[in-house]
């Protein structure tokens, strides 16, 4: 398949993807709408002699991945929103043993059992740590089926460089629609993993754990943390623009949001509004000096999402009271025409020519 | 001289948090000592759970994974995945195995995951003060039973060997108790037998292990063994539930 553009939709790409970064280990359990990926994982791992299993519920599947990762293996779980609260447990869990494993989520509406639709609610989830404790995950926001192939293999890489769970955050558009990818050269960087329970055979033993009775070292331990999501701070920023430079009304958007916002921004500068896209590829870490070096000249923002506005905080931590942040959002599965996005584009010109 | 009894080289040379007269240490002793007779300690995994036993990584001298509260079989099903020439145990108390684990304790024998695990009842959550735990027994007084456990209310205590042992999935299954020098040496031979079938790569094996919790049933170390025989044997009756997946 190398070189050759395939049609995939977004969820089998995933599968497939990590297959080529080396996953040895899938555990899941079955939730729409990311059916395709365990369905073409169940068909494709054993083919390649890995592992498939599907486990008996959401937080079985998480404590697998637990276990598999802790065993130095590349591993890899995939839900949907209310699965990945279910899961929720178990992702701190990873964290605090700084596991690195992939989290797939692909978004539908909320809250409760919500709907089936897509949707991109569970952006605080995904962001903000999710489960208990001081913790983020490093999150990636593909825009493109091909961008779930790029991301997903990124994702191994990022989560085996920190020792950090890695979640793909998509939604249900992404995980089914169908475009067309090529795999190109995916070659995974795997490190070695000295610290990893494979047998004490040649070494002391290997303890993978997250609890520290001494508040002294558990302290000490959410300092190392804390330090290491400062450091993927530094270096791992990932954002993509459109018609940026000399934009006045800047969208942030990710996903499938950052999709409709650009046919939005062609319809605005169709008419001489300079609106332009900033597309944040790594939720965590965030855009927040790309947004605050914008803040300098744009004059306002518009936050797009499928929700009732939760990304639109971090905009505003970015741009830090310097300009107006605007939020436009639809729940529920319901996705925003690029006309109606082009309507909030005008009524936010209209009021900053006004003033 | 020819050397009777030593220290297990799976057991650590440290001093354990375990109450006085609790029974935990004596498990973990017959625990390394089937792996040192087996000699599979520098390929074996073990999992600790939530609870008293938690801290069970600093005793035994083998690789461990320490997970959320019931969910060990879970993660030693990962690690097994990824090691398959691996030997895996889960080490749990009753709180986590036969309450908030029941998911994952059933599905993992189920599947004839090929673990051991070592499931130990002393009828009480120990670490966090004596509470009714699903094993309590009729009518025993917990920090959360007051008047005792009353079975209108939190139903009856649950028999976790029995249960599982209906499950095709189960290739061994004992329940031994840890009160007597005679029990002892029947523990010994099942934990070693629990772990022989993985060794083998036969399936799954549980042992439970009725064991003592002195502090919380407010007895002494001497009355809390006399209890078991008295209590709890009689509702946990002893003995061999599945062999060579077998029932018996």
């Amino acid at each position: 398949m190398r070189g050759d553009k395939v049609l995939m939709v977004g969820n089998e790409a995933i599968g497939e993807a990590a297959i080529r970064a080396g996953c040895q280990l899938y555990f899941a359990y079955p939730i729409t709408p990311q059916s395709e990926l365990p369905q073409l994982l169940a068909r494709r791992m054993p083919e390649e002699g890995r592992v498939f299993l599907q486990a008996e519920s959401e937080v079985a599947a998480i404590n697998m991945v637990y276990g598999a990762a802790g065993a130095g293996s590349r591993v890899m779980t995939s839900s949907s929103s209310p699965g990945i609260s279910l899961k929720q447990e178990g992702i701190s869990y990873i964290a605090g043993a700084e596991l690195p494993c992939v989290i797939v989520n692909i978004v539908r509406g909320g809250p409760g059992l919500g709907g089936i639709q897509p949707a991109q609610s569970d952006y605080f989830q995904a962001t903000k740590g999710g489960g208990h404790g001081d913790y983020r995950l490093i999150v990636l926001a593909p825009a493109s089926v091909q961008e779930m192939v790029d991301l997903t293999a990124l994702a191994f890489d990022l989560a085996d460089k920190y020792r950090n769970p890695v979640m793909i955050l998509g939604d249900g558009v992404l995980g089914q629609m169908m475009e067309p990818v090529e795999f190109g050269d995916i070659k995974p960087e795997i490190p070695s993993k000295p610290w990893a329970t494979t047998g004490r055979k040649g070494r002391d033993r290997n303890v993978v754990n997250s609890l520290y009775l001494d508040p002294n070292k558990l302290e000490e331990h959410n300092w190392h943390l804390q330090a290491k999501y400062r450091k993927i701070e530094e270096e791992e920023i990932r954002f993509d623009t459109f018609n940026l430079d000399d934009a006045q009304l800047i969208i942030v958007a990710y996903g499938i949001s950052a999709r409709i916002a650009r046919t939005a921004i062609e319809m605005a500068r169709a008419d001489g509004i300079a609106a332009g896209l900033l597309r944040p590829i790594t939720l965590f870490p965030f855009p927040t000096g790309a947004i605050a070096q914008a803040a300098e000249k744009a004059r306002a923002f518009l936050s797009l999402e499928l929700s009732a506005g939760q990304m639109v905080e971090d905009v505003r931590l970015a741009v830090n009271g310097k300009r107006p942040v605007h939020f436009y959002g639809r729940t529920g599965g319901i996705i925003p025409t690029p006309q109606e996005v082009y309507g909030e584009i005008k009524k936010i010109a209209g009021e900053e020519v006004a003033k | 001289m020819k050397v009777i009894f030593d220290c297990p080289q799976a057991l650590s040379d440290v001093t354990t948090h375990y109450c006085p007269g609790c029974t935990h240490g004596i498990i973990h002793r017959l625990v390394a000592e089937a792996i040192d007779e087996l000699g599979i300690l520098e390929r074996t995994v073990g999992v600790a759970s939530v609870g008293c036993s938690v801290l069970a990584y600093d005793y035994l001298e083998c690789d461990w994974q320490q997970a959320a509260h019931g969910r060990a079989p879970a993660v030693a099903t990962g690690i097994k995945r990824a090691l398959p020439d691996g030997i895996v145990f889960t080490y749990q108390g009753d709180g986590d195995l036969a309450s908030i684990g029941t998911a994952e304790i059933i599905h993992a024998a189920n599947r004839g995951e090929a673990i051991t695990v070592i499931y130990v009842n002393n009828t009480n959550y120990g670490m966090t003060g004596g509470q009714m735990a699903p094993t309590t027994l009729i009518g025993q007084v917990t920090t959360t039973s007051p008047g005792g456990r009353d079975v209108k209310e939190a139903g009856y205590p649950l028999r976790m060997a029995e249960m599982l042992a209906t499950l095709e999935g189960v290739n061994y299954l004992a329940r031994v108790a840890v009160n007597s020098p005679a029990n002892i040496m029947k523990a010994k031979r099942a934990i070693k037998q629990a772990f022989r079938v993985q060794v083998e790569d036969d399936g799954f094996a549980l042992v439970e292990v009725l064991s003592t919790c002195p502090t919380n049933w407010r007895l002494d170390p001497v009355e809390a063994l006399q209890w078991v025989e008295d209590n709890m044997i009689p509702y946990y009756p002893l003995g061999e539930f599945k062999v060579s997946g077998e029932v018996k």
